[in-house]
């Protein structure tokens, strides 16, 4: 009998058959996550049900040394939720259940495989919403959400996925369930729900996620305006923010976008802009007039030659549209494309997109930017021809694209986590003794390194190979000295 | 002035010879937690700010420098900390940032972590290492820049903080209306669950407090349709947070905290309660037992702080389970693998 005979033979007495996915027809569609350039056909892959199921699972997993990915929607786009050669991969998508909604108190009891959007459909009738909404929303869950602390485009103003959870249950991979957070709005001891979010399966799994619900804003207005440079654009965004305004969500698309949008879905975006905002502000309707007016008196300011308020809510829906219908429109004009994600400090956006600009025509490859202005996220579009063998190309530019933020201040991640795809990119932001730590503390978690190994944190022997260390038999010369 | 390496040397020296360190920033908060045995590491004389870019709503400061001071420096900007602080004296940013008390703005704004954006600290093991950053999302690497928030130094010196700031509010104003007690949590449950620019939400019987933020014109039209009086000025909100209403002062009993679900009821516990954070954050001052004010928090689902008027040794925060106290003992073994840092402020063996 093989390993996998055996594994499969001990979980039928934990879940049902069918709940036993092996068959390469069954298996191929877990090959990947949403970064579809890596691949792997899983080894196993587990749908359990109940909790009761998942603690016997950890326990096998811990006791057979067999490694384990947990995977919520498999929309990631760093390639955390791809396979292992030889270990489970353990679906979380039957874990979809709304436990409870308490609309006095604001929170939802959710199970981690719910969709994101699926918590504010709930919410909606009391006069309530889930405020984080990542593009992905219709798809990816809140256990996703969570492992990768997702943004959206609202978090400008209203957070990431940490600040508006408020309580976990996880697992160890002991089995042993954990409560972190509490009904209130902290918890005691260390932070460790804050140290669960963004910590990409590595460190236990979630099993129950409470949010924090916020009231339906009052009214919201949105704002396009034109721009006939790129800088003057990110001006604008800094001015906005300068000026004391805190918009849910600002947004920037440069030309190439612009134009791949217009080509798609006639969005009514003026085609000779260089730079695109869409400002979008919110709450009680007085507030939200004046801030209007004060936001387009800067862009006016600052050179727009166009700024359009929404009239209704159709208008308004027009304006998102082109920007939610940005990556299936690039989609459209090449045969594929990689999409980046880093984060730099907001008055280095002109910049640092002319530095892009002039990687991209180093490496001769045409790059569109559709992203988060306000709080910096970049989205870099690179579009290339896989078949033409460009991938490796991408990747390198990539990694150079990610460089630079660094260099200016920023980091290699803003949302999408590092899963596998960025691991060579945290040599560059980390230095030995950040990863060391980094590896001590999902120790603490996870002693025999089960969960979800060789993501997230890259070894110092990987970082050395690359160069960006030099590590003699593991040994750092000056153990003694800092490292920056 | 930057006295890392003084600071490293310290620490380095310290966990060579195992010996326990109690750091101390402007000695504040000495009141609170439990009391360290060690050698102090003073972080008064390491202050300053690093980098303040008010367009970019970030500020870098240095552990030591005085919160008073960084507030100051904010405000000239028009400017402050979201999480509005308790100061208790002359506390520093680190120390307000390793004990994690946010003010009343908290449910509103968000707590001390969810402002911190990075650190640079002094492990146990006397590494000087950076977390995090200045820019407002990132996900690279375990996020151990938040959790040193709240946690009393024990994890590491945080010698340097970028905090995200926030603009401050064109006006705010205080408005009270009176309301029996057992009105005051259906009360403000109502308020929180509408669209309005609350910034403060409190009950001090007999009286509910509401402080609004915001344009003039929004908060008038706001207030007027609250059916509350307005008060002269702001001071409430700093004498609550700052613990000077006669509800801190007066009478000898223990002052606890609990933190819970905004709208469950109040346990049967004896002696007098404030609510703040819309009903999260709720202080008792009681001469009930520990236990069994522990034992009410766990059993709702929240926790309790014996705050003030316990002994140095007395258990101060919420027991924790088991399984969860074996993370807090890994983790610091992590951070501070010979406990030379405030060993025992927080819990006994940690
Ligand atoms: C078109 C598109 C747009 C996107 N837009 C955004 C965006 O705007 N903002 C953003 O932040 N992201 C965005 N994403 C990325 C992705 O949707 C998010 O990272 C999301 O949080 C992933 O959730 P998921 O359920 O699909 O997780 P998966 O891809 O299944 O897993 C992601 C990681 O989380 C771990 N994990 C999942 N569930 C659990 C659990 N219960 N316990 C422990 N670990 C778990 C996995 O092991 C893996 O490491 C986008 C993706 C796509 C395809
Ligand atoms: C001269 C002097 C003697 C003292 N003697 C004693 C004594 O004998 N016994 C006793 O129990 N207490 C004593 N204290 C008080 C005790 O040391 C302080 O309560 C404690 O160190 C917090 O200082 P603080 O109020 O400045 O902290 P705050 O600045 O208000 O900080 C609160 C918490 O944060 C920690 N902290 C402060 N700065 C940092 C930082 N940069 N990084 C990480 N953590 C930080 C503190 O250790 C404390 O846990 C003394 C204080 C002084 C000034």
């Amino acid at each position: 009998m093989t390993r996998r005979d055996a594994v499969i033979r001990r979980l039928q007495a934990i879940v049902p058959d069918e709940a036993i996915l092996r068959q390469p027809e069954e298996l191929k569609p877990y090959e990947c996550d949403g970064l579809t350039a890596y691949r792997r056909v899983p080894w196993l892959v587990v749908l359990p049900e109940h909790e009761a199921q998942l603690v016997r699972i950890l326990k096998l997993c811990r006791d057979e040394k067999l490694p384990l990915v947990v995977r919520g929607a498999g929309t990631g786009l760093s390639g955390g939720a791809l396979p292992l050669e030889e270990g489970l991969l353990v679906s979380l998508a039957r874990f979809d259940r709304i436990l409870e909604l308490d609309p006095v108190g604001r929170t939802a009891r959710v199970q981690p495989g719910v969709r994101n959007l699926a918590i504010s459909e709930a919410a909606c009738p009391h006069g309530l919403y889930y405020a984080p909404d990542p593009s992905s929303q219709i798809a990816c869950s809140i256990g996703g959400n969570v492992a990768e602390n997702a943004g959206g485009i609202h978090c400008l103003k209203y957070g990431l996925t940490v600040h508006n959870v408020i309580g976990l249950r996880c697992l160890t991979l002991d089995g042993e369930a954990v409560t972190l957070g509490s009904a209130g709005l902290d918890g005691p001891g260390y932070d460790l729900l804050a140290l669960v979010h963004g910590s990409e399966g590595l460190l236990a799994v979630v099993t129950e996620v409470t949010v924090r619900l916020l009231p339906l804003p009052g009214c919201t207005r949105t704002l396009l305006a034109a721009f006939p440079t790129v800088a003057a654009a990110a001006d604008a965004v800094a001015a906005v923010i300068e000026a004391g305004l805190i918009p849910a969500a600002m947004e920037m698309m440069d030309r190439p976008a612009i134009l791949a949008v217009e080509d798609y879905l006639q969005a009514g975006y003026p085609r000779e802009a260089a730079a695109l905002v869409i400002c979008e502000l919110d709450g009680p309707e007085a507030q939200v007039e004046a801030e209007a007016a004060a936001a387009r008196c800067q862009f006016e300011r600052l050179g727009a030659f166009r700024v359009q308020v929404a009239r209704d809510e159709a208008e308004r829906q027009r304006f998102w549209q082109g920007r939610k219908s940005a990556f299936p429109a690039i989609g459209r004009i090449t045969p594929d494309y990689y999409c980046m994600d880093g984060t730099i400090p907001r008055h280095r956006v002109a910049e640092v997109l002319a530095g892009i600009a002039r990687l991209a025509d180093k490496y001769g490859l045409r790059v569109a930017n559709v992203f988060h202005a306000g709080d910096g996220n970049l989205h870099p579009l690179i579009m290339y021809d896989a078949a033409a063998g460009e991938l490796e190309k991408v990747e390198q530019l990539g990694r150079e694209i990610l460089d630079l933020c660094v260099r200016v201040g920023g980091t290699i991640t803003g949302e999408h986590g590092v899963g596998v795809e960025k691991l060579d990119s945290m040599c560059r932001q980390f230095g030995a003794g950040e990863l060391r730590l980094f590896h001590a503390v999902k120790r603490a978690f996870d002693p025999t390194g089960l969960l979800n190994p060789g993501k997230a944190v890259p070894t110092l022997a990987r970082c050395a190979e690359l160069g960006g260390m030099h590590v003699h038999r593991g040994r750092l010369p000056h153990p003694e000295l800092a490292r920056f | 002035m930057d006295l890392t390496e003084a600071l490293q040397e310290q620490v380095s020296t310290a966990y060579r010879r195992g010996r326990p360190l109690r750091i101390v920033g402007g000695g504040s908060k000495a009141f609170y937690g439990r009391a360290v045995e060690g050698e102090v590491l003073a972080l008064g004389g390491h202050r300053g700010i690093v980098a303040y870019q008010p367009s970019e709503l970030v500020v870098t400061v240095r552990g030591g420098t005085p919160l008073a001071e960084l507030e100051q420096v904010l405000a000239a900007e028009g400017q402050m900390l979201g999480f509005e602080p308790p100061h208790f004296g002359p506390a520093t940013v680190g120390g307000a940032v390793a004990a994690g008390l946010s003010g009343p703005r908290r449910p509103f704004a968000g707590a001390v972590r969810d402002f911190v954006l990075g650190v640079k600290l002094l492990t146990g093991r006397g590494e000087v290492l950076s977390f995090g950053g200045q820019v407002m999302k990132n996900v690279a690497g375990f996020d151990l820049a938040r959790v040193l928030a709240g946690s009393l130094g024990t994890l590491g010196v945080i010698l340097e903080v970028s905090l995200k700031v926030l603009p401050r509010p064109p006006l705010e104003v205080t408005l009270r209306r009176r309301l029996p007690p057992a009105q005051a949590l259906g009360a403000m449950a109502e308020l929180m669950g509408r669209d309005l620019p609350l910034s403060g939400l409190a009950y001090d019987a007999p009286f509910l407090y509401l402080r609004l933020s915001g344009l003039p014109e929004v908060i008038e039209e706001t207030a007027s349709g609250l059916g509350a009086e307005y008060l002269p000025d702001n001071r409430f909100w700093l004498d609550l947070r700052e613990q000077r209403l006669a509800f801190f002062t007066a009478g000898e009993e223990s002052l606890w905290r609990l933190a819970w679900a905004p709208a469950a009821p109040n346990p049967d516990l004896p002696g007098r309660w404030l609510l703040d954070w819309g009903g999260a954050q709720r202080w008792l001052r009681t001469t009930a037992e520990p236990d069994a004010i522990f034992q009410a928090a766990a059993q709702a689902g929240g926790h309790a702080t014996w705050f003030r008027g316990h002994g140095p040794a007395d258990p101060v925060f919420q027991p924790l389970p088991p399984p969860l106290f074996k993370l807090h003992k890994a983790l610091k073994e992590a951070f501070d693998p010979k406990r030379i840092l405030n060993p025992g402020r927080m819990y006994e063996d940690l």
